[in-house]
């Protein structure tokens, strides 16, 4: 078991009428990258600016190495904050955008001006130090915040979606620019984004939010994997969702009826009554046939070129819609609009989720 | 709106400018360099004259002290204005109103009521057993400088209130979450942020400042004389026309000189608090 840095027990908050956040608890491991996933709305960064100390929290408490730090001010808790827009100070320098915590900590000026120099260089702005912020693109002020964020070595890193305003190819840039800071500084970094390939590409573990509440959190494999319910499949990528009734025992696994035809699967956990959500990542699914695979009879409605890839959304006899992406090169002369084919899928790729969520 | 007939809109007001100070102006300058005698010899006198001189220097010394004043009161009441709790903005915003709908002269008033020697003021002071003889309130500097301080507040809050709400909340959350309390907040980020406010009232005060007549008229008893009070006695009192329009001169030029500086350095919408 991991060391615990900052633990949230039974976190709350109300503006208002309004539930930002309803007993969230959730520990945050020592030197993990952990993500606040939810759609916007869903209280992330409320629990972040909780964290931060920037708001109090309506109930429950925080916990920092087993001390109560749910009281204590934002300037003293020694977290770094990278914000949304980056909020760095239009009048100062990047230097002395970066030097200012330090600064604000007294430090002799011989040792803020080596740290920023290394910090200057490790972020990549050598030759800016000097230009305003202002002069600067977006993924450069983007490195100036995280640097000023770093340099006072502060334990946690708190980001709030701190790519949302950087165009597709800097923010994967970025991305693995902070997964390096991550790797290379060893501070615990808590990272709110509403982007599910952003917390996968990035996360040791992701914590996902919906309505203010904390719906699961785990490894981004498990919750990409083994969702919670529905919600969590749904928003962690394209999923295909059908109904799944007579469900029974079977020879190494359960069996049961889906859209007129017997299919098989091997779920994580056994599943209470005869009916459940049957859901299958489109990745996995294929036109391909194995022997001992489920397959289901689907008729094409759209066939999108993307590229490397290419989708394909069908639909079945009973009504359902179903997504495929397949790579290009395998459906060379392949199904047209109007064909219909047969979809395979391994028995272990399928997970069930609970009808009523 | 983009209309042909767009500018006719602005005709009115360039008419009433053109027609009510640009003409006249021109005029004044014309005394400047033909009374009594033509040539420049009025301009001349203005800088050598001991008497002018001390005048110009006063306006200088009181408009620069009322400035500060004005600026810094502005300044606090700005951010109690813009960054306060509900209910004191709300006093702050009847605070910075209400002198706007009373008028300078009767705000004079008010204040030579308070402040002579039987005034309010020294009247209790004195009822109280506090004083012996009337303290020097009015008929002097100090409350020229009050009563003109008092008028130019609320001009130097809109500036500043308009550069206060640019300020990004975030940018502040950052200093304090980077470690930094609510004093080196103020001076290391909120202050120079709204710079261009800062100087925006402080150019907008002292032109104001420096063509003032009715309150130090009033509150200087004719000890104090400013500039525009200079000007109006030698027009209206000693006939010295030639040199009364030599100072109107200098004085406009002046405050033009200042004014197109100001707008080199903010843009003229920040002074209005339009963005």
């Amino acid at each position: 078991m991991a060391e615990i840095e900052l633990s949230a027990r039974g976190i709350g908050k109300t503006f208002g009428a309004f539930r930002a956040l309803a007993d969230v608890s959730l520990d945050i491991e020592r030197g993990e990258f952990l993500t606040l996933l939810g759609p916007s709305g869903s209280g992330k960064t409320t629990l972040l600016m909780i964290l931060a100390g920037f708001q109090a929290p309506s109930e429950g408490r925080l916990l920092s190495a087993g001390a109560d730090v749910t009281a204590r001010p934002a300037e003293a808790r020694d977290f770094g904050m990278v914000f949304q827009g980056y909020a760095l100070f239009p009048h100062m320098s990047v230097a002395a955008n970066i030097a200012f915590p330090l600064r604000v900590r007294r430090l002799p000026a011989r040792d803020i001006n080596r740290r920023v120099a290394e910090m200057v260089a490790r972020v990549g702005l050598a030759g800016h130090a000097d230009k305003l912020p202002a002069k600067l693109s977006g993924g450069q002020q983007q490195r100036v915040a995280l640097a000023r964020a770093l340099i006072f070595a502060p334990r946690v890193l708190l980001l709030d979606e701190p790519f949302s305003a950087l165009d597709k190819s800097l923010r994967e840039q970025m991305q693995v620019e902070v997964k390096r800071l991550h790797e290379e500084t060893g501070t615990t970094f808590v990272f709110v984004t509403h982007d599910q390939s952003e917390a996968l590409a990035l996360s040791s573990r992701i914590a996902i939010f919906d309505h203010g509440r904390l719906l699961q959190i785990g490894h981004a494999r498990q919750v990409y994997e083994q969702p919670a319910n529905r919600f969590v499949a749904e928003f962690l990528g394209d999923i295909n969702l059908f109904s799944l009734t007579d469900i029974a025992a079977a020879d190494d696994g359960i069996g049961g009826r889906c859209e007129g035809g017997e299919v098989r699967l091997r779920p994580a956990a056994p599943i209470a009554g005869g009916r459940a959500i049957l859901a299958v990542r489109p990745e996995h699914m294929t036109l391909a046939p194995l022997p001992g695979q489920n397959a289901l009879p689907a008729v094409v409605e759209r066939r999108t070129y993307l590229g490397a890839s290419t989708r394909l959304d069908l639909r079945t006899p009973g009504g359902a819609a179903l997504t495929l992406t397949l790579a290009t090169h395998s459906l060379a002369g392949g199904p047209d609009r109007g064909q219909t084919v047969r979809v395979f899928w391994p028995e272990d790729r399928g997970f069930l989720l609970s009808d009523g969520a | 709106m983009r209309h042909a007939a767009a500018p006719l809109l602005l005709a009115p007001l360039l008419l009433l400018l053109g027609g009510a100070y640009v003409v006249p102006f021109l005029g004044v300058m014309r005394w400047s360099v033909t009374l009594p005698v033509p040539g420049f010899g009025q301009y001349v006198r203005l800088f050598t004259d001991p008497l002018v001189l001390s005048v110009f220097l006063r306006s200088f010394r009181i408009c620069a002290i009322v400035t500060t004043l004005s600026v810094i009161a502005a300044y606090a009441i700005c951010c109690i204005w813009v960054r306060g709790a509900p209910a004191l903005r709300i006093i702050a915003e009847f605070c910075i109103l209400v002198p706007f709908w009373i008028s300078l002269l009767t705000r004079a008033f008010g204040w030579v009521a308070l402040l002579s020697s039987r005034g309010l003021i020294n009247t209790w002071l004195q009822a109280a057993g506090l004083i012996d003889e009337p303290l020097p309130l009015s008929q002097n500097e100090f409350a020229v400088i009050l009563g003109m301080t008092h008028f130019l507040i609320p001009f130097a809050v809109f500036p500043l209130a308009s550069a206060m709400r640019a300020v990004d909340e975030r940018v502040l959350l950052a200093a304090r979450g980077l470690g930094a309390r609510r004093a080196r907040i103020f001076w290391s980020v909120f202050v120079p942020m709204t710079r261009a406010g800062l100087i925006g009232a402080t150019m907008l005060v002292f032109v104001f400042a420096l063509g003032f007549f009715v309150t130090p008229a009033i509150l200087g008893g004719g000890r104090s004389i400013m500039l525009a009070e200079l000007v109006y006695v030698r027009i209206f009192q000693s006939p010295d026309w030639g040199l009364g329009a030599a100072i109107s001169v200098v004085l406009v030029v002046l405050v033009g000189g200042l004014l197109a500086l100001l707008f080199r350095l903010v843009r003229p919408a920040q002074l209005v608090g339009a963005r």
